[in-house]
């Protein structure tokens, strides 16, 4: 039996001739420290590797259901998550594990920042290893219109109008983008297209540019400080570094990636059985009210750096910043590709590092609280805390009504309950003085700042009873902004109370 | 090795040299031809614009829309496609503003979509102000910029009466190169 195997085998491999290119490959010397401890930190390239596969099996088995039509995509979704055996789990899976290898993807890539791997010869891989990072954001933000539900709808709605903004030919880039003149089944079609298709071949293409080069050029040995990169003279030692001491890919260190990416497959498939599928929120309705559209996580950052950047400099962030980063990324291998590679003798190399991910993380951190959106129910569902009114004259107490039906409560927070877009005016009467808040009131901030202009939206009655409370809301025994002592307090506030 | 055979595909040397260019042309010219038939329709396919037509959208007798009263008026836009859905749906801002010096009805029609990024903005009848939920924009009653990133007031959608109904002309998505009423 073992024989009649052999000799089909035998057979194809005469044809196909199988064993002499892909035997050489997978047993192709690599540096001897991959079978030691320092092999785990080569990783987490072929985890994102592993990840990607799990992404292609769930997302085949996804489509075989899914409905990419405007109309019945969002049903489709609940079908997958309540009738499809496991659909529920493939959708989850395919949400983690995507995030796992975006997750994945930037722990390599620091990683081979760090260690100089990107320095001569590896230069090309370091690029089209920029264009896999970019192809996944990609996927990411498709696969997030694929979602069909409100979050999706004005996600595209909010891509739209940033591809408006693009000089000259905005228009039509929406056009493409949307794929008709309104967001629809059009719009819904070509996201469809773009991530089953497009992106997805890119990815593969660039993937098999990428693998090939890591075999072309070899995988770099862990970086050993005073051992710099010298193009000239790397090749020869390199080689013979391989030749005299290399331990062949299929062994020990092969064996490392298998343990990692069966430990990562483990942790998504566990987070995707804990959390369950990510939406849909809710059906894809633009007439739905309280519509608060977020991105998905890896772009949280942009977003509340978008939200926190002038409005003069926001086209730019939209259109030019991106491709700046992507740029800079690209250009990193060119700056610097020779000299030393270990981190410790790389101090601006780390710095790099930690401040990047640094301003990543705080602009995450804005992004998911977003203090710059308004809470648009607060004014009926967030009440003035009981202590601020409980002393609170006829006229103040009036003054906090005006408060809360002129929507101030959707900006601004009483005791932290409310909006956060403007200060917290708790304390508001310690810092302002009347006619500054009746000038603040008016006129809003001056040149379409970020407080409107009250100035018409509101009777003069209506304007004195709302500074009369907003001058009450002191700590308890403070004097109001402006009084200098406790003569001035009197004067300005006790005849007042005393006639309470 | 005089004896061995011509390898595939290896010249014949005794081929005139006048065939050899010929063909050579020959396959220029028709890959020309070719790659150029084949790009007019794919480029058109992928990168062309659609027809754009226009429709006109009832929302209503005049009657029915109180003297400057802003209300929210959600219709099925006329642009969809027949698997559009839900997502036909399209919302506006519609306000009546009286008769005119020659006592025609004016209407101040708006799209929900904010100058900004496109969010729906909410209307605020108390204030008097239209608030967007994604970065604070607001707008007053008259649509014109009051506040927040937006680089200019609310998109104003071409409206007209006719036999004493209030009509809409179905508004695509607006971005700030290209409006509804067609000035920037």
């Amino acid at each position: 039996m073992k024989g009649w195997f052999q000799a089909i085998g035998d057979w194809f491999d005469a044809r196909l001739g199988i064993r002499a290119v892909f035997l050489p490959m997978m047993r192709h010397p690599v540096p001897r420290q991959l079978e030691g401890p320092e092999g785990w930190f080569y990783v987490f390239g072929s985890a994102s590797l592993t990840l990607f596969l799990i992404q292609i099996i769930t997302g085949i088995g996804l489509a075989l259901v899914y409905v990419p039509a405007a109309d019945k995509a969002y049903e489709s979704l609940l079908f997958l998550d309540y009738e499809q055996p496991f659909g529920w789990f493939l959708r989850a899976l395919h949400y983690y594990a995507g995030s796992g290898m975006v997750v994945m993807l930037l722990v390599h890539m620091t990683q081979v920042f760090l260690h100089g791997s990107y320095k001569y010869p590896r230069e090309l891989t370091w690029v089209v290893g920029v264009f896999l990072l970019v192809c996944t954001m990609g996927m990411f933000f498709s696969g997030q219109i694929l979602r069909w539900d409100p979050d999706a709808y004005w996600g595209l709605a909010v891509a739209g109008s940033m591809a408006g903004r693009v000089p000259l030919i905005g228009p039509w880039v929406v056009d493409m983008l949307l794929g008709g003149p309104i967001i629809g089944g059009d719009s819904l079609s070509r996201f469809f297209a773009l991530h089953v298709f497009v992106i997805p071949g890119a990815l593969m293409f660039f993937l098999a540019v990428h693998l090939w080069l890591v075999l072309r050029c070899g995988v770099s040995s862990p970086p050993v400080p005073g051992q710099s990169v010298d193009p000239r003279t790397y090749d020869a030692a390199y080689h013979k570094e391989l030749e005299e001491e290399g331990v062949p890919f299929l062994g020990d260190a092969l064996l490392k990636d298998i343990l990692f990416s069966a430990l990562a497959v483990t942790v998504v498939i566990v987070i995707a059985a804990y959390l369950g599928p990510k939406g849909p929120t809710g059906p894809p309705d633009p007439a739905l009210a309280g519509a608060n559209p977020r991105p998905e996580w890896p772009f949280l950052w942009l977003f509340a750096l978008l939200a926190l950047s002038p409005p003069a400099i926001e086209t730019f962030i939209m259109l030019v910043f991106p491709v700046v980063v992507i740029g800079v990324l690209m250009l990193v291998p060119f700056i610097s590709n020779r000299g030393e590679r270990a981190p410790s003798r790389r101090p601006v190399a780390v710095l790099s590092v930690i401040v990047i991910y640094t301003t990543l993380a705080a602009l995450t951190y804005e992004g998911i609280t977003a203090p710059w959106s308004p809470k648009m129910t607060a004014w009926t569902s967030d009440p003035i805390p009981e202590h601020i009114v409980e002393h609170a004259s006829p006229v103040e107490l009036q003054g906090s009504l005006v408060f809360q039906y002129k929507n101030c409560r959707n900006c601004h927070a009483l005791d932290g309950l409310g909006g956060d877009r403007g200060p917290d005016l708790t304390s508001i009467g310690v810092r302002m003085t009347r006619n500054q808040l009746i000038d603040q009131v008016s006129n809003g901030t001056p040149g379409g700042g970020n407080m409107p202009a009250y100035g018409k939206q509101i009777s003069p009655a209506e304007m004195d009873a709302l500074v009369d409370f907003l001058v009450s809301l002191r700590p308890e025994g403070q004097l109001p902004a402006g009084a200098t002592d406790i003569s001035f307090a009197a004067a300005a506030e006790l005849p007042n109370k005393e006639t309470r | 090795m005089e004896n061995s055979p011509t390898p595939c595909g290896a010249a014949n040397v005794s081929e005139p040299p006048g065939r050899r260019t010929f063909l050579r042309v020959l396959t220029g010219a028709f890959g020309t031809i070719a790659a150029a038939a084949l790009s007019v329709p794919l480029v058109g396919y992928f990168f062309g614009l659609r027809k754009r037509h226009v429709f006109w959208v009832d929302l209503g007798p005049v009657s029915d829309f109180p003297l400057n009263q802003t209300r929210r008026l959600d219709f099925d836009n006329p642009l969809q496609q027949p698997w559009d859905g839900i997502t036909a749906l399209t919302g506006v801002y519609a306000r009546y503003e009286g008769k005119d010096d020659k006592a025609e009805d004016q209407f101040l029609v708006l799209s929900v979509n904010c100058a900004h990024l496109g969010c729906p903005v909410t209307w605020f009848q108390q204030s008097g102000l239209f608030m967007c939920p994604c970065h604070g924009g607001v707008y007053y009653a008259d649509g014109e910029h009051a506040s927040g990133p937006p680089p200019r007031g609310m998109f104003h959608v071409v409206w007209r009466t006719k036999a004493g109904r209030l009509e809409i002309q179905a508004p695509h998505y607006p971005t700030l190169q290209n409006t509804l009423t067609g000035t920037v």
